[in-house]
Formats: C-alpha cells, sequence, structure tokens
C-alpha cells in the first residue's frame, strides 16, 4: 500500500499581514501537499487568533538566501558610509526641524 | 521557521580560501554566544551544539502532541458546552505548539518523518508528565494550572534560546500558554464553589498532580550533566532548581485563593531564605516512568501510532491529488 514515490509532504514557509495597511510578515512554515492545503493550514496553525487578515504560502525550495558566510562583504560596506545617514549633516539650531 | 530547504549557494563551490578554517568558525560560534547574540539556521554550528537543540525541541514537539491526549479524553465528556469548546481550543492549541516546533527542529536539518519515527519506535522521549491518567474533569483543571503553569515557567526563558528558530516558535507558545493556564484555574475555582463532592475531586486531583508537576522541572541540577552545557550555549537559561523554586513559590498562594492544600507536608515559607522549602521528590519513581513503566506509557504511545497510521491514506492521498493537479496543469500548458 505504501508506494515509495510517496514521501513527506513539501515545506512551505508562510507570511501573514497581520492588519490592512501593514506588509506580511514572516511569521513561520508549515508541509503541506499543495499551495492550497498550504493555505488551508497556515490559517489553522498560525492564525487562530485573529493574528492576520491575509496569508502568503511559498514553497520553502523556491527562497534564494544570502549565505551567512558573505555577510561581511555583502553588508560591512554600508558601515562607512555614515554620509547617507542624516544626523551626519548638522544644521544651525535656527533652522528648526528639518 | 527559516527552513533549511531554502537555495543557498554551494559553499564548496567558492574560490578556496574564502571559507573559513573550523578553528575560526568554532571561535566566531563561541564569540557570539558570548555576547548573548543568536544563531540562525544557516549559520555554522559545532555538532554537538544542533544535536542538543534537535534532542530537546523534538522531544518538545512530542511532548505537546502526546499532550493532546490526556485532555483530549475529556472532550466528549466536558460538563458544558462552553467548557467543551474551551477545551477544544485548547487541545488545538497544544497541537499548535507540537507543529512550530517540529518545524523549529527541521530548520537543523532534521525531517518530520525522522522525528515521528524517533517518537513511535520509543526512541525519543517526550514529557513525563503526560504518562499519568486523567481520571476526572477536575484533573483538565489541574492540568491547565499546574502543568501548564509549570510549562510556562520552563518556556518563558526560553523565549530568550540562543537558536533564533526556537526562541521566536516559544514567544508564539508562551502568548497562548497563559489562556491555558487560566482557562484551568477558573475551571477549579468554579468548582470549588460547587458541592462538598467537586471540592473534594479538586482536591484529589491536586494530590495526585502535585508532586509530578515539580518533578517536570528535571532532575537537581547537581545531577543534571547537561544543565551546564545547556547554560553555557544560551540553549537552556535558568537552571532546573531554580525555576523549581519559581514555581512552587508562585502556586503556593493560588493555592490558597482556590482553597486546596498541596500535598507536601515539608512546605512552609522559609523566611531567611525568602523562598517555601519543599519536601523530598520521588525521583525513582520518575525515572521509572522517564524509562517507559509510568502507568499510561504504553496506551499513549499505541494511542499516537494508531493515529498516524490511519492518518496514513490521508496524506497519501493528498500528496496524489497534488501531483495530479500538477500533471494536468503541465499538460494544458504544454
Amino acid at each position: 500500500m505504501n508506494t515509495p514515490a510517496l514521501k513527506e509532504w513539501p515545506l512551505w514557509e508562510v507570511f501573514v499581514r497581520s492588519k490592512q495597511g501593514l506588509e506580511h510578515k514572516h511569521c513561520g512554515s508549515l508541509h503541506a501537499a499543495d499551495a492550497a492545503q498550504a493555505l488551508h493550514m497556515a490559517r489553522d496553525v498560525y492564525t487562530r487568533r485573529q493574528e492576520g487578515v491575509s496569508i502568503w504560502v511559498v514553497p520553502s525550495a523556491a527562497i534564494t538566501a544570502s549565505n551567512p558566510d558573505d555577510k561581511g562583504e555583502l553588508f560591512d560596506p554600508a558601515a562607512d558610509k555614515i554620509y547617507r545617514h542624516p544626523t551626519f549633516y548638522a544644521i544651525p539650531d535656527e533652522v528648526g526641524h528639518m | 521557521m527559516y527552513t533549511q530547504a531554502m537555495d543557498i549557494p554551494d559553499v564548496a563551490a567558492k574560490p578556496a580560501g574564502v571559507s573559513r578554517t573550523p578553528d575560526a568558525q568554532d571561535a566566531a560560534f563561541e564569540a557570539r554566544i558570548d555576547t548573548d547574540g543568536r544563531i540562525e539556521p544557516q549559520d555554522w554550528m559545532p555538532e554537538a551544539y544542533r544535536k542538543t537543540l534537535v534532542r530537546q525541541i523534538s522531544q518538545h514537539a512530542h511532548s505537546e502532541i502526546v499532550g493532546m491526549l490526556p485532555e483530549g479524553n475529556w472532550i466528549s465528556r466536558a460538563p458544558s458546552l462552553k467548557r467543551k469548546a474551551i477545551l477544544i481550543a485548547k487541545v488545538q492549541d497544544e497541537g499548535g505548539h507540537g507543529l512550530y516546533l517540529y518545524s523549529a527542529a527541521e530548520t537543523l536539518g532534521t525531517s518530520r518523518d525522522q522525528m515521528l519515527d524517533a517518537l513511535h519506535s520509543g526512541k525519543a522521549k517526550y514529557s513525563s508528565i503526560f504518562n499519568y491518567p486523567t481520571l476526572s474533569w477536575a484533573d483538565v483543571g489541574v492540568i491547565g494550572w499546574l502543568v501548564d503553569g509549570a510549562a510556562i515557567m520552563n518556556q518563558i526563558p526560553l523565549c530568550r534560546c540562543s537558536y533564533g528558530p526556537y526562541a521566536r516558535a516559544m514567544v508564539r507558545v508562551c502568548k497562548e500558554e497563559s489562556f491555558h493556564q487560566r482557562q484551568g484555574y477558573e475551571a477549579l475555582l468554579v468548582m470549588m464553589k460547587g458541592s462538598d463532592a467537586q471540592k473534594a475531586m479538586v482536591q484529589d486531583a491536586v494530590n495526585r498532580w502535585w508532586w509530578k508537576c515539580l518533578a517536570m522541572f528535571g532532575p537537581p541540577d547537581a545531577d543534571s550533566p547537561n544543565s551546564a552545557q545547556g547554560l553555557r550555549w544560551g540553549i537552556k537559561r535558568i537552571g532546573n532548581d531554580e525555576l523549581r523554586q519559581k514555581f512552587v513559590d508562585a502556586t503556593v498562594p493560588q493555592a490558597e485563593v482556590l482553597g486546596v492544600t498541596l500535598p507536601d507536608p515539608d512546605l512552609k515559607w522559609n523566611e531567611a531564605r525568602q523562598h517555601h522549602d519543599y519536601g523530598q521528590i520521588d525521583w525513582a519513581e520518575f525515572w521509572a516512568t522517564v524509562e517507559g513503566d509510568g502507568p499510561c506509557n504504553r496506551e499513549r504511545l499505541a494511542t499516537r501510532v494508531k493515529a498516524h497510521r490511519d492518518g496514513q491514506w490521508v496524506r497519501d492521498a493528498a500528496l496524489a491529488h497534488a501531483r495530479k493537479q500538477q500533471q494536468r496543469k503541465n499538460k494544458e500548458a504544454a
């Protein structure tokens, strides 16, 4: 009865919009046979207390992630570009809020 | 929870010399732990750290799933529609907690099937507390008040666990767990305003569960070899004895309000310590239950295995349906 071709349900990442006007935020993952079932199960697993008004499910395997070993070369270059922040610029007090 | 299945560029494909040496990796890991930083799934981690987490998180997940059984027994016998709805919601939460935790464990490279196999074959442990029977309706209230209360004591520090996905799962769990404890305590309050028989039922349940709940925190730190390493790694934040003491101190006034006696003649306030003293826990009985000889070990596992087997055709059918839909789509596209 157990066909060897049938194995674990694939993994999905779940993103929930907590309220209208806010972004979808990653909240966890789950296994489901297909997208429709993943949505249905995400509703039961992650929104039992009105935590959301909209759900996205994405096959985990479809996500491309940056490599943690590359963190330095990817993100450190921004560290010495403090002129990108508004606080880098001294403005006379009499100008007031700018 | 930030899956392991994501498409990360192959480290081996990088030019030689870019990848860090094992010593440097280890030093970077230790440095992050020292500064109370967080570890994420794709970060390098020592094998022992990974193994400890897989063991702890999967045991925790198994406990949530098996924990549905003792209370599930009472869904069809709840005394009112309101209590039934509350109990169903609580048991569903436990299932949800198990799912958050399985997902967190999977980020460490283990699979759901591997974890379930370990549970079903008896290789993996789950919390011993679920190997005791729920003999009366008062047990459902006492489980909420004391068992979930003890679980909350254990789980709140885990929200600061060094492993990100576990910590995030615990934040969700703890938010929901408070409802579990309060509904249990409130159900007992109602019974304590009832007949003498109802009051006696509550006291009997407290008598049977109190010592088991104290044992839930695990053996004394001195006899718990994994404790020190867990604390060092930031997997555990507070030792077993300290958590147990916090639980006793928090529970004594609650028991007074409820009007029940905690079944320990040695339980009394110690002015010098500013804590309650309490009696000896029966560790021999605890270990016998852990090793499989508790009153319900066999029944719980058999129920779990049967549920899994009975559900196999549903899982197969859902997968077959998904494949068929996909094939139909491919055909239409061609």
